[in-house]
């Protein structure tokens, strides 16, 4: 059965089915030949039948079909009569595309059952002729059928008759139904419809094996003239046919069935949880065996409504196809993991959500075949489909060798859209500034064309598969390419979930979006929990995590207060984050329930669930906690920051940033004047006039090298730059140091009297010698223009234009 | 939320589920009722409009609790006073209120139907269609539909 395509095994499925019904209905058909609506019922299945075979160049099969579906269609429209002869006829009919559909399955092709005979009853069928006289005719056609074959030589049959076989002796047949027509066409008697003559032409003409023709004379019995096949004998005997082993069943059944498997999940979380507080051996061996069954059970149940990807893949070459020809691109389409599967009802929402994202990369991503070419890359685009599970998702990629999306186009598109202002734009990542293509109202194509989208696109995408607990990220490297990432949860129904407490009440936050959690105790919470601009992040191996307080969103007081804290990384539109919890409790499978619309609209829950202790809990949307809770935290930092503007002045009680610059010397630089700690590759530094800057979010940051600034000698030939962005008024610059080292508070220091140009002084901070940065002096040495800033030129452009530099658009 | 109950009409005699609440008798037809509950557990749902209370596990199905006290504009329940739960069904979604205490169930009669007095204040007003003048009682009649549209 592997080699049966789908959609052969569908047809093979449906059609027994409806052959089943076929008999019933027939039988019945006797005791009351007037029924209009079986006779309807039967047409319209032999008219499918004849439908799909020819479709699928099943040549006899439909051969059958036909001439069944013209006596069918007299019938129901009242032109014949049902006698017993012509119920005989359509019976041997239905038996004869048993036959059939059972070489079929076992061999992928129509074998050697032979048709001619059936088809000859019927046709005679067709005929107002009395009994006796069909039964002559199908002797006639019986004997039609083997002079036929005495004229083919029966060496010409093809002994395994395989799939591939199948094809040439299709192709065969009209050539040969000239000559064999005259053959077969005595057989009927005069019938008036020229198609109902040619119709067993080619059938006669038919190579076939030994010419086993079962007897006419048995004719009215229900034969089952199924020569068996030399070449299936080592297929065996099936254990289950694919009408067997298969049934259908009502969506919605399933559907009820998960939600009740849903139920007993959550009603076993319960008793697994009391049994687990009580001393009775016996409960406690009996809920762990509930728990397993409960498991498989839950298990086999999301599986009766898994089905493979590919199920919406296919349909996508022929997208891609199409597409390409129209924009004249040459696009080669491949795909990874075609069986991943997932949920039925998952994977129709993703279908159209998917279908845009490629025809998106198509149309914008990969680029005219003349761009392609003088990009030295290959003529021909590769457009990639990838999925794989992945931690308990299926993860779905989209991804293109194309021109990939430069976030500064994307960025200045945006301000120009008015999604972001100039300033806010300076405060972003290229991270953030590719999530921009989810906004609202967002569109790079310069032109609109009628492929992909109008600008509603991409963020009916994302709030699509947000819709379904899934995310969307985006990847992109200019000139290599894009990828666009799906993570799907593998179900709807049940989603793994870290039960959290904050607040005296317990909330769940899908695994989905979990990275990692960390627990720091007081000491240690302390020292790496830090301030930076007003914001808290905490140094998760070297990168900063910006810290949100489930507490403060939530506007309740955190019920910790021993200083430990307790951080669940999460991870939202590409951005990490790290979310304060007062504890974790656990990780459960939740069923996720709606919440009223009232309570979705606050924007922070994605739904509800019962726990196992029968509470109900609220489950954390991720996306809009980070949405909500990043934008807010920005906000304050500005407020933050325009409170603290004569800082630099005030310094000598603050916290400091320290960082090496080489030469074995440190400087302190005040934190509130930080704004980011960035790595930026040295090759992206550019050089405009005497300075060097480098493009940042859309903008041009002039850098100051700390080093040459205070006259050390640091090394020059690293790939990666650290570099503290320092942001005022709009404007920005980067101060490069060879290391940051750490965050220290600046009110124990000792200050002495070491003037040197570029320093306010100096401190023993740890111990050590820390030169105090004049930060002032450090931004005019990049910018001198950058305390000055004239009204309306909101960014560094300004600054630089000042020192008279021109600058090409980039 | 729907035409019928807009048009205010008042079918000629009906049966109300009637409660306490903050000293009145209110009622609301007694087809919308599910059932009632005693003592359940509310998980609070911070930052939610005042009135909604929080939700509750209604045998697996998680259903909003509307605090009707604080959507009628009185004050809030003494404090250790255990609220009751009336269950109500609309538009095949089920929705709980709040209320003091359970009363019977009331025939009432439209002839002893009036709008909703004078005396009753702003947000009361939108909520309730008006009284049914009970031997020594006023019966207020829950507009439901407005009631659990928060």
């Amino acid at each position: 059965m592997e080699g049966l395509d789908d959609i052969v095994e569908e047809f093979l499925v449906e059609s027994h089915e409806n052959l089943d019904q076929l008999d019933q209905d027939l039988v019945a058909l006797e005791q009351d030949p007037r029924s209009r609506d079986r006779l309807s019922s039967i047409f319209r299945t032999i008219h499918t039948i004849k439908g799909t075979s020819g479709f699928l160049a099943f040549n006899r099969l439909e051969e059958v079909a036909h001439v069944g579906e013209n006596l069918l269609s007299r019938l129901r429209d009242g032109a014949l009569d049902l006698t017993p002869s012509r119920t005989s006829a359509l019976l041997m009919m239905t038996d004869i595309i048993r036959a059939l559909l059972a070489a079929i399955e076992a061999t992928g092709g129509e074998g050697t059952v032979e048709v001619a005979d059936t088809v000859a009853v019927l046709a005679a069928a067709l005929e107002d002729v009395p009994t006796p006289a069909a039964e002559t005719a199908v002797v006639e056609a019986a004997e039609a059928v083997v002079a036929a074959e005495s004229v083919v030589e029966a060496a010409e049959a093809p002994a395994a008759a395989s799939v591939k076989a199948e094809k040439p002796a299709a192709k065969r047949a009209p050539a040969k139904r000239a000559s064999r027509a005259k053959a077969a066409v005595p057989a009927p008697a005069p019938v008036p419809a020229m198609e109902t003559v040619a119709a067993p032409a080619p059938v006669a003409a038919m190579p076939s094996a030994p010419p086993v023709t079962p007897p006419p004379a048995a004719a009215p019995a229900p034969a089952a003239p199924l020569a068996p096949e030399p070449g299936t004998a080592e297929a065996g005997p099936k254990a289950r046919g694919v009408a067997d082993s298969t049934i259908r069943v009502d969506v919605d059944l399933l559907d009820n069935l998960m939600l009740l498997v849903g139920e007993l999940v959550l009603t076993r979380n319960q008793i697994v949880q009391y049994a687990g507080r009580q001393d009775d051996q016996d409960l406690v061996r009996a809920s762990q065996r509930l728990n397993l069954i409960a498991s498989e059970l839950q298990e086999s149940a999301m599986k009766t409504r898994m089905q493979p990807i590919d199920h919406i893949w296919s349909k996508l070459p022929r997208v891609v196809r199409d597409l390409g020809l129209q924009l004249q691109k040459n696009i080669r389409l491949e795909m990874e993991g075609k069986d991943t599967e997932l949920d039925k009802t998952l994977l129709e929402a993703v279908k159209d959500p998917l279908t845009h994202l490629v025809r998106n990369s198509v149309d914008h991503g990969i680029e005219a075949t003349a761009d392609r070419i003088a990009a030295g890359k290959p003529a021909e685009g590769v457009l990639t489909l990838r999925s794989r599970h992945e931690s308990g998702q299926v993860v779905v990629e989209v991804a293109d060798d194309g021109a990939g999306i430069d976030p500064a186009k994307i960025g200045r598109s945006a301000v120009a859209k008015g999604l972001v202002t100039p300033d806010q734009l300076t405060r972003m990542g290229p991270q953030d500034l590719l999530q921009l293509i989810f906004a609202p109202g967002f569109s790079t194509a310069a032109a609109v064309t009628n492929v992909s989208g109008r600008g509603v696109g991409m963020d009916v995408v994302k709030t699509n598969i947000e819709g379904i607990g899934g995310t969307i990220e985006v990847e992109s490297t200019v000139g290599r390419g894009t990828c666009m990432r799906l993570r799907i949860p593998l179900t709807l129904a049940i989603v793994p979930a870290l039960t959290i407490e904050c607040a005296g009440d317990r909330y769940a936050i899908p695994q989905i979006s979990l990275q990692e959690l960390v627990s720091l105790d007081a000491e240690k919470a302390s020292a790496a929990v830090e301030e930076v601009g007003g914001a808290s992040v905490y140094r998760l191996r070297g990168e900063l995590l910006p810290l949100v307080r489930l507490a403060d969103v939530l506007g309740l007081p955190s019920d910790r207060h021993d200083g430990h804290v307790v951080i669940a990384v999460l991870r939202s539109e590409g951005r990490r984050f790290g979310l304060v919890v007062d504890r974790v409790i656990n990780t459960e499978e939740i069923v996720v329930k709606a919440v009223s619309s009232v309570l979705k609209a606050i924007g922070l829950y994605s739904g509800a669930t019962v726990l196992g202790d029968g509470a109900v809990a609220l489950i954390l949307d991720v996306q809009a906690l980070a949405r909500r809770a990043l934008r807010a935290e920005s906000a304050d930092r500005q407020e933050t920051r325009a409170a603290i503007t004569a800082a630099v002045a005030t310094q000598e009680r603050q916290r400091m940033l320290l960082a090496a610059i080489g030469g074995g010397r440190r400087v302190a630089i005040p934190l509130d004047t930080v704004t980011r700690l960035e790595q930026v590759r040295s090759d992206t530094v550019e050089r405009v006039g005497s300075r060097e800057v480098v493009q940042y979010r859309g903008a041009i940051l002039p850098i100051v090298r700390l080093d040459r600034h205070l006259g050390a000698f640091g090394n020059d030939d690293r790939e990666t730059l650290e570099v503290i962005v320092y942001a005022d008024h709009g404007r920005s610059v980067a101060i490069v140091v060879e290391e940051i080292l750490d965050i220290v508070d600046g009110e124990a220091s000792v200050h002495s009297d070491i003037d040197d140009l570029g320093l306010l002084g100096s401190a023993v901070i740890g111990d050590r010698v820390t030169e105090l940065l004049d930060v002032r002096a450090a931004i005019l040495a990049a910018d001198p223009a950058f305390y000055n800033p004239p009204p309306g030129m909101p960014d560094a452009f300004a600054a630089l234009e000042a020192a008279g530099v021109h600058l090409m658009e980039v | 939320m729907s035409t019928a109950t807009d048009a205010r009409t008042v079918p000629v005699t009906s049966q109300l589920a009637t409660f306490w609440l903050d000293g009145d008798l209110y009622g609301v037809e007694v087809e919308h009722v599910q059932e009632v509950l005693r003592s359940q557990s509310i998980t609070r749902v911070p930052l939610a409009p005042p009135a909604v209370a929080g939700l509750i596990n209604l045998r697996g199905q998680v259903v909003t609790a509307i605090e009707l006290r604080e959507r009628l504009g009185r004050p809030a329940r003494p404090a250790g006073e255990q609220p009751v739960v009336i269950v109500v069904r609309l538009h095949g979604e089920a929705v709980s209120l709040l209320v003091d205490s359970i009363a019977d169930v009331v025939d009432v009669n439209v002839r002893d139907f009036e709008a909703p007095p004078d005396t009753l204040d702003g947000s009361a007003r939108d909520l309730i269609r008006g009284a049914y003048k009970l031997a020594g009682q006023l019966l207020l009649s829950l507009d439901v539909n407005r009631a659990v549209g928060t």
